[in-house]
């Protein structure tokens, strides 16, 4: 298990634990953890709903696939910190990352 | 009774998967269908999001394409002429006295049936909006977020914002129609399709067009409407663009919007329902399809198909109210057009 921390929209912080060998993506952690996340696609980096950003802990993930940047560069707001959170995998390099929501709201 | 109204038996809110098939299901029972959807063309997120990828879970087809599965739909409703109102949202449901429905647009289009079925997936897709302060003030009023009659632009000064494919078709699109066009992009380069950017990179050189690049909005300015667009560019200075027109063009994201009030029970953006029949808590209004929630419910078109199944041997009785619905399978009677 790795723990990190979770932004939500409102600024609230807060700790999230996850396994770090299933496969699972960081996307589906936070909805897992009931957080507002729409993942419209499913996982595709084709639609943006799950768009994060990576306060700290960014440098071990690695650069963002040319399917996400067509997406995270699409939207009206995107930070050198921005990722999609689909694709992403849990894993040890997670440990103590703070991650930021920035999905849009689903109402 | 407004003479402009269509007349149906169902009103199905959604032409995705779910929405095209709940109209062969209801054809076999010879209701009318009538389809409304947001989005321009049929198909939902199918053909919005994804249509060139291969879905694996669909019965009967180890593997096809969004887009196929969308056209095969159609095919197989077609023998019930289902009718469409696209590239409008539903913003009302009205119940009359007769308990009946009339369903009107955000175009003001109106649909009198016998009864509703919201099929709207994660509900309708909307512009991503820019974050400025008084974008609102201006939306009408210069601002929008598609092209629907591109002679709305004919001679006027015209600010595209956006680097994905739908900014740089409209850029070389208007750029033939429009006084002036800006294209306004927050990086160097496009990361649309590469045919596009080359285009709009040769009209720039030519003068045809402004392009302004690494740049990003940050006001909008007027009186009553829309006269100037502000941006900040790459030094961090102000630059003032004379502007009729603002078409800021990041894409779509769905929300749920209006459904939220209808009435209905809604568990975490979805409408509770009854699994007996996927009616809701309102009388002749169903939900099926990812749109819907029940104990266990999974969100896979192939559970949408069985729900539209079940839920029009439930419907029936409000179309039909004399009649008694007796069951038959296709490979004895055929599917029996209109």
């Amino acid at each position: 298990m790795i723990k990190f921390t979770v932004e939500d929209q409102e600024g609230n912080r807060q700790e999230v634990e996850a396994p770090a060998d299933m496969g699972l993506s960081l996307m589906e952690v936070l909805k897992a953890s009931e957080y507002p996340i729409l993942a419209t696609c499913g996982g595709m980096a084709l639609c943006a709903t799950c768009h994060v950003e990576i306060l700290e802990g960014k440098d071990g993930l690695g650069d963002a696939t040319d399917v996400e940047l067509d997406q995270l560069e699409n939207l009206p707001e995107y930070f050198p910190t921005s990722r999609l959170a689909c694709q992403i995998r849990i894993g040890d390099i997670l440990e103590g990352a703070v991650v930021k929501l920035r999905g849009e709201d689903v109402m | 009774m407004n003479t402009n109204m269509i007349h149906t038996d169902l009103c199905i809110i959604g032409a995705g998967p779910v929405g095209l098939f709940a109209v062969f299901e209801a054809g076999l029972l010879k209701m009318r269908c009538h389809l409304i959807d947001a989005l321009p063309q049929i198909g939902g997120q199918l053909s919005e999001i994804y249509p060139q990828k291969p879905i694996y879970d669909i019965p009967g087809y180890p593997e096809i394409k969004a887009q196929d599965l969308i056209d095969n739909l159609m095919e197989q409703a077609k023998p019930f002429q289902p009718t469409f109102t696209l590239g409008e949202r539903v913003d009302h449901l009205d119940k009359q006295p007769d308990g009946s429905y009339i369903v009107t647009t955000s175009d003001k289009t109106h649909v009198h049936c016998k009864v509703v079925i919201i099929a709207g997936g994660l509900g309708c897709f909307e512009p991503r909006k820019p974050v400025l302060n008084n974008l609102e003030e201006f939306e009408g009023k210069g601002i929008s977020y598609m092209v629907k009659n591109p002679e709305t632009f004919r001679d006027k000064n015209v600010v595209i914002a956006g680097g994905g494919d739908s900014a740089l078709d409209w850029t070389i699109f208007l750029a033939k129609v429009a006084k002036r066009v800006t294209l306004v992009h927050r990086n160097e380069t496009f990361r649309g399709a590469p045919d596009s950017a080359s285009k709009v990179f040769d009209l720039a050189n030519k003068g045809k067009i402004d392009l302004i690049l690494s740049a990003n909005l940050k006001e909008v300015n007027g009186n009553g409407k829309l006269e100037k667009v502000i941006l900040e560019d790459k030094n961090k200075q102000d630059v003032s663009i004379d502007a009729d027109y603002l078409i800021p063009l990041f894409g779509l994201s769905p929300k749920l919007g209006p459904i939220a009030d209808w009435g209905l029970s809604i568990d975490k953006n979805a409408i509770e329902v009854d699994t007996r029949d996927y009616s809701t808590g309102v009388e002749r209004i169903y939900a099926i399809g990812d749109i819907n929630t029940y104990p266990g419910k999974l969100k896979l078109i192939l559970c949408g198909f069985h729900e539209a199944a079940i839920m029009m041997h439930s419907a029936f009785k409000y179309v039909y109210p004399d009649q008694k619905l007796s069951f038959k399978y296709t490979t004895v009677n055929g599917v029996n057009a209109f």
